[in-house]
């Protein structure tokens, strides 16, 4: 199979998985958002998903797409040490145009990996997971309140929104770099959409821990 | 007066494939900035060898930037700080008084180090001879109107051949994945009609030899772009993902 034993075929793989996880988060943010404008609202979608079966299958399709993504992502990192070999440079100049995520990659992923591993205790452990085993599901403003609640919370999230940032900025363009649609226009191109699309998508979620974090510390009153 | 530098120079010195290498410092009076880089260590190895000692080994050829044989790693560089130049077009007015050079081989798995400065490139070899070619004769000079070839094509085509097979990319890449390389000797014939009924075959062949041989998986960082002394684009690679993807999901 291909997209197992070439190297290429791999990077397929890491590409569709990673540009559907982006996917992903845009929708996780948008529906977040939903509950700056009330929490009410937020508590309507929480129950339209809940563990329906199609919130099954959605939740099913992206666990999958994460374990592919991160399992490529030690093999592929793994391979790419072997073939850089163990000899070091005494000296050696990054390039001006080589971007450090780049480089980066496999260590923003466990960064994300960590907060993400907080982010389902925190949440899905709560709401989703319940309702599966049957057990009653906590609602998700208390899940909201309970979380950032704890003043902890909000860093922690904001170094993994960061660490999604820089993975993103990288990762957008380079997927599409992978799955052969770029040229010498369209690199500039999605290197500027990638960049404009992780800004919004992160400072978005940004926004949404910070103004969770005030509201359920009492700070604001709205 | 600056028509003149010394400096010292610090050499990779390895006795065999198999030997434990390291560094040895030799120092340089009064090397004229007009002198090229090989030149000066022409200049050095005849000083080690009045002093009864080993000549450092490097690989060089044309010395004009066309047969890719020189490959050295200087100042943190592949083909050391100018852009677009190889090592054999490399000066020493690129350099100051009283600095001291670092020089090293390409460092990758696929390339081992043969002695001292020099590795052993064959891996390159075998990736061409797994299909970077025309296997039929393409006969005489067609009428050139017989075989229209638009402009932006013949351009891109002729920058990819432009490749000396030198291996800097490879050198140059966290990942050591020859990817530049490759998609260069793909990419001169996938644009052109005459590559294009042998182009999936080529691909595959290509693709699989370069994994085979053990090169790295692209994480597009653009290291090797950046630091081609024949400045092949990253838009190359792309072209290779298409090619073999179209190929593989035509199979
Ligand atoms: C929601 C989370 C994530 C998103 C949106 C995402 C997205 C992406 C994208 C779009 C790429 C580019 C693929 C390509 O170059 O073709 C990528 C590459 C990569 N990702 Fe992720 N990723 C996420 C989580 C993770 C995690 C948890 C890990 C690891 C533990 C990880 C490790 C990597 C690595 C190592 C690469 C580079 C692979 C390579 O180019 O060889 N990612 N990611
Ligand atoms: S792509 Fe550039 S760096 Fe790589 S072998 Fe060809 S000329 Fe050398
Ligand atoms: S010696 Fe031929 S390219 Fe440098």
């Amino acid at each position: 199979m291909w997209l197992t034993n070439s190297s290429v075929g791999r990077k397929v793989v890491m590409s569709v998985t990673g540009l559907f996880l982006i996917l992903f988060l845009t929708f996780h943010t948008l529906m977040n958002a939903v509950a700056l404008f009330g929490f009410k609202y937020y508590e309507a979608i929480c129950e339209f998903l809940g563990a329906n079966w199609y919130a099954l299958v959605g939740t099913a399709i992206l666990a999958g797409g994460f374990v592919l993504h991160i399992i490529f992502a030690f093999w592929l990192t793994f391979q790419n040490r072997k073939a850089r070999g163990n000899d070091r440079y005494e000296e050696s100049a990054k390039p001006a145009s080589v971007e450090w995520a780049s480089q980066n990659m496999l260590v923003l992923g466990i960064i994300v990996l960590c907060f993400m591993g907080l982010h389902l205790c925190q949440f899905w452990a709560k709401m989703q997971l319940p309702e599966i085993m049957g057990e009653h599901p906590q609602s998700g403003t208390d899940a909201l309140a309970l979380a950032f609640g704890n003043w902890w919370t909000l860093p922690i999230y904001l170094v993994g929104f960061c660490a999604l940032w820089f993975h993103i900025t990288h990762g957008f363009w380079s997927a599409f770099q992978t799955i052969g649609t770029a040229n010498e226009k369209w690199i500039c191109r999605f290197k500027c959409i990638g960049w404009w699309w992780a800004t919004i998508v992160m400072g978005l979620f940004a926004i949404e821990a910070i103004y969770f974090t005030l509201h359920f510390n009492n700070i604001i009153n709205c | 007066m600056e028509n003149a530098i010394s400096f010292n120079i610090k050499v990779w010195r390895q006795a065999g494939p198999k030997e434990q290498g390291r560094f040895e410092v030799y120092q340089m009076q009064d090397i004229p900035t007009d002198t090229s880089f090989l030149e000066m260590l022409d200049i050095l190895n005849e000083q080690l060898i009045e002093q009864g000692k080993e000549p450092i080994a490097f690989d060089h050829d044309c010395r004009e930037g066309i047969c890719g044989m020189c490959s050295l790693y200087i100042n943190g560089h592949p083909h050391g700080p100018a852009t677009g130049a190889t090592t054999c077009q490399l000066y020493m007015r690129r350099f100051h008084d009283g600095e001291t050079i670092t020089v090293e081989p390409w460092r990758s798995a696929a390339f081992p180090v043969i002695r001292d400065l020099m590795v052993n490139r064959n891996a390159f070899d075998q990736i061409q001879q797994a299909g970077g070619y025309v296997s039929f004769n393409t006969g005489g000079a067609q009428d050139a109107n017989a075989l229209p070839i638009s402009k932006v094509d013949a351009d891109e085509a002729m920058d990819s051949a432009s490749c000396i097979g030198c291996g800097a990319c490879v050198a140059a890449c966290k990942n050591g994945s020859a990817m530049l390389f490759v998609s260069a000797k793909v990419s001169q014939f996938a644009l052109l009609p005459q590559g294009k009924p042998e182009a999936a075959r080529r691909v595959k062949a290509m693709l699989q030899k370069m994994d085979e041989l053990g090169f790295g998986n692209c994480t597009n960082t653009g290291a090797c772009a950046a630091e081609c002394p024949k400045q092949i684009k990253l838009s190359n690679i792309s072209r290779l993902n298409r090619e073999y993807i179209c190929a593989k999901l035509a199979d």
